[in-house]
């Protein structure tokens, strides 16, 4: 790693192993601007907003440039600030600046560096073809015309999530963001993940919004509006409201709900207790029946719609277990069923998730019942986050109120499902046989947790050692396939996470870098910390559930099949 | 498709080699298919649209049938200003080709323009299928299409 001196606008400034100068610049305190940095994906070096100057009046992008001790650079002369102005007036006279009624209005990077660089004519027209909007997908929509051909999108699908469903094509002028043949979304293998919408700077590419579908149910009297809230939203959705990243507004959050309308609040924590129950009992079916092996965790729409759309002969190694998100509605269906027939109103189930595929997988025919979805919508973080704040609500100042009973209680296990490693950590603390407290702290220094993105970890079941592995970001999940069809690699459950980080890095999650997720899934865990119980066979209601449920009734509520 | 899959094996299936598999299938088969760009990702598991991207980048790889005859008008400095454009114009008149069309209905010939064929000295210039015309007019590179046409006309007969 590289050491050493630089000097910053005639200001000397360390640095210490910074992978690029741009790093050392901000860590100034200037915040250069960009568009096509991410310190997460690759060097682009595209939107040439970074630009600095050297000694000799050479012009160079920050982000593409090593440091180097005595390296003598300025960030703010004339000339640059001209070219940023220029770069942008560039940028926006191509844009679609219909900015008020934008998606991203508010959010946009555009939108703020224009601001910022006082940006107030623009003297070039667009002559570009008029390009259509795609809104085919279930979880993003597509809006070419707001594209500033950055490049963030094309790069976190391919180098993160490793699908390439979109790239650049054509040139020049003609360039465009576009999958192959100029096809649309739904034409493509694409898995829904919306990491591209996450790091999209403009309103290009925004996840689909059904806030409206949403307020509708909720101000219509014969509706019984009931929503479950996933695990990783509670620790993210505070940041809109000047909180930081994992702090826990779950109990704000079921106040604020209740203010707007909803008439029940839930959270996913319910079902993903039933999740780890059943996944853990097919489990240790597998185990006595010699397989098949790795068993894969089912929780994530993407990772399931990847293996059907690239790898279906995997299929049959997933869990037949439903989502959490999707046993609780389950669950839910039959449980107002009757109080539907009662007083005549129709339940109509919002889920609150911090993820753009759980909409695609609540639109899966498998979760249709006589023509119905069982979760009628889900809003993401993002979408609650602006709801919140259309009605006024000031969330920080909301009084507590924890989640209704009976589907409003779930175990500790049951809260770190949102982090990577959570869902298998959850199965191991099932399957032990050793329940005491030392083994459940033991397993918190495994690595079952921790931020790399494949880990491996082995434990004790009876006779038999089990073989785990932990993916985040569908990439890895993809290698270690090629290592299991290589037979280079054997393991005998498999948990995998589409998202960097898992579901706290989600889509529908407020903008954030990696240290952000991490803070979002240590708030996780210290929930898990404070649970009243931390195993999910504790959960009384849940165990009460089960006890009553026929072997039929069990298998029809919990279990899916996405081979047939 | 046997043969693309040929060719792409002939580079050991290395992503690499990308663009030289695509002119090789081009050189056989004049245009890429979209079942040829899908071929060649799925072979050297890259994302479709990364193929794509590459093939649209490059004026050079068509993604649309050619005709039997590719028809080049050099647009070269030297050919521009011993009148070129006029050629090109008479041609697209004569082929009757519309807006963004390139190649006749009869699906006969493709109409190009080249930026410079190195052949000044011979300006203006014109090829059929890589043979080159020189010092041509107007009035000239109608006549050599119709005698194609003929000849082709005089073929189906046989």
């Amino acid at each position: 790693m590289a050491k050493g001196i630089m000097y910053i606008d005639g200001q000397r400034v360390p640095f210490d192993g910074e992978p690029n100068v741009l790093s050392v610049i901000r860590k100034a305190g200037i915040e250069l601007p960009t568009f096509c940095y991410y310190s997460d994906l690759s060097v682009y070096g595209a939107c040439r907003m970074c630009v600095v100057e050297d000694e000799r009046g050479k012009i160079e992008t920050s982000c593409s440039m090593k440091p180097r001790d005595g390296l003598s650079i300025r960030t703010n002369t004339a000339r640059l600030l001209q070219h940023r102005r220029m770069i942008l007036e560039l940028l926006l006279a191509s844009h679609n600046c219909s900015c008020t009624t934008c998606e991203k209005s508010g959010d946009c990077r555009l939108q703020e560096l224009s601001m910022r660089f006082g940006v107030r004519r623009v003297r070039f027209r667009d002559s570009r073809e008029e390009s259509t909007l795609d809104d085919s997908s279930p979880a993003v929509v597509r809006d070419p015309s707001k594209c500033i051909l950055c490049g963030d999108c094309v790069r976190m699908c391919e180098e993160t999530i490793g699908m390439g469903i979109i790239d650049f094509a054509r040139r020049g002028y003609n360039m465009r963001v576009s999958p192959a043949f100029g096809r649309k979304l739904s034409e493509t293998h694409c898995i829904s993940c919306g990491q591209c919408a996450a790091v999209c700077p403009t309103g290009a590419i925004t996840v689909y919004n059904q806030i409206g579908k949403a307020w509708r149910a909720i101000h219509d009297p014969q509706k019984r509006v009931v929503v479950q809230i996933a695990p990783a939203v509670r620790v993210a959705v505070g940041e809109a409201f000047g909180l930081p990243a994992g702090q826990n507004v779950l109990d704000q959050l079921v106040t604020a709900l209740k203010f707007m309308g909803v008439d029940e609040v839930y959270d996913t924590t319910f079902g993903a207790d039933f999740t780890t129950i059943e996944e853990s009992q097919e489990f240790l079916a597998r185990l006595e029946k010699g397989g098949p092996f790795p068993m894969f965790t089912s929780c994530c729409p993407a990772w399931i719609k990847y293996l059907e759309n690239e790898n279906p002969k995997y299929l049959k190694n997933i869990s037949t277990c439903k989502s959490p998100m999707e046993m609780f509605a389950s669950i839910i269906r039959k449980h107002y069923q009757e109080k539907d027939a009662e007083d005549g109103r129709t339940t109509f189930h919002i889920a609150i998730m911090p993820c753009t595929a759980k909409k695609m997988e609540a639109a899966r025919p498998q979760f249709y019942h006589n023509g119905k979805p069982d979760v009628d919508v889900v809003l993401t973080t993002l979408e609650i986050i602006n709801m919140i704040k259309e009605s006024g609500i000031q969330l920080p100042q909301m009084e507590l109120e924890s989640p209704d009973l009976p589907f409003g209680l779930g175990s500790g296990a049951a809260v770190i499902y949102g982090s990577s490693g959570g869902v298998a950590e959850a199965v191991v603390r099932y399957c032990l046989p050793d329940k005491s407290k030392n083994t459940l702290r033991e397993l918190q220094y495994s690595a079952l947790r921790g931020n790399e993105s494949i880990r491996e970890a082995t434990v004790q079941v009876g006779e038999r050692e089990i073989k785990l592995a932990v993916v985040h970001g569908l990439i890895n999940a993809q290698k270690l396939l090629k290592e299991i069809d290589e037979g280079t690699a054997y393991y005998d459950l498999v948990e995998v996470m589409t998202c960097p980080n898992g579901c706290v890095g989600g889509a529908g999650q407020p903008y954030g870098l990696k240290q952000k997720k991490q803070d979002r899934a240590a708030g996780l865990y210290a929930a898990d910390r404070a649970a009243p119980f931390k195993r999910a066979e504790k959960n009384p209601v849940v165990r009460d559930f089960l006890k009553n449920y026929t072997d039929e009734e069990r298998h029809e509520l919990l279990h899916v099949s996405y081979t047939d | 498709m046997a043969r693309v899959e040929e060719i792409i094996d002939s580079y050991g299936c290395e992503r690499h080699h990308l663009i030289a598999i695509m002119q090789d299938v081009q050189a056989e088969f004049k245009y890429l298919s979209p079942q040829v760009l899908e071929l060649i990702a799925q072979k050297l598991d890259i994302g479709v649209a990364k193929v794509y991207s590459v093939a649209t980048f490059y004026e050079n790889f068509s993604l649309e049938a050619k005709g039997k005859y590719i028809i080049k008008v050099c647009d070269g400095t030297a050919c521009h200003v011993r009148k070129s454009q006029p050629i090109y114009n008479a041609i697209r008149e004569y082929l009757e080709l519309e807006e963004k069309q390139k190649t006749s209905a009869d699906g006969l010939f493709t109409l190009e323009t080249v930026a410079c064929l190195g052949a000044c000295g011979l300006a203006p210039v014109v090829t059929v299928n890589d043979q080159v015309h020189s010092k041509m007019s107007p009035e000239l590179a109608i006549e050599l299409l119709d005698d194609l046409r003929k000849e082709e006309a005089a073929h189906d007969r046989d």
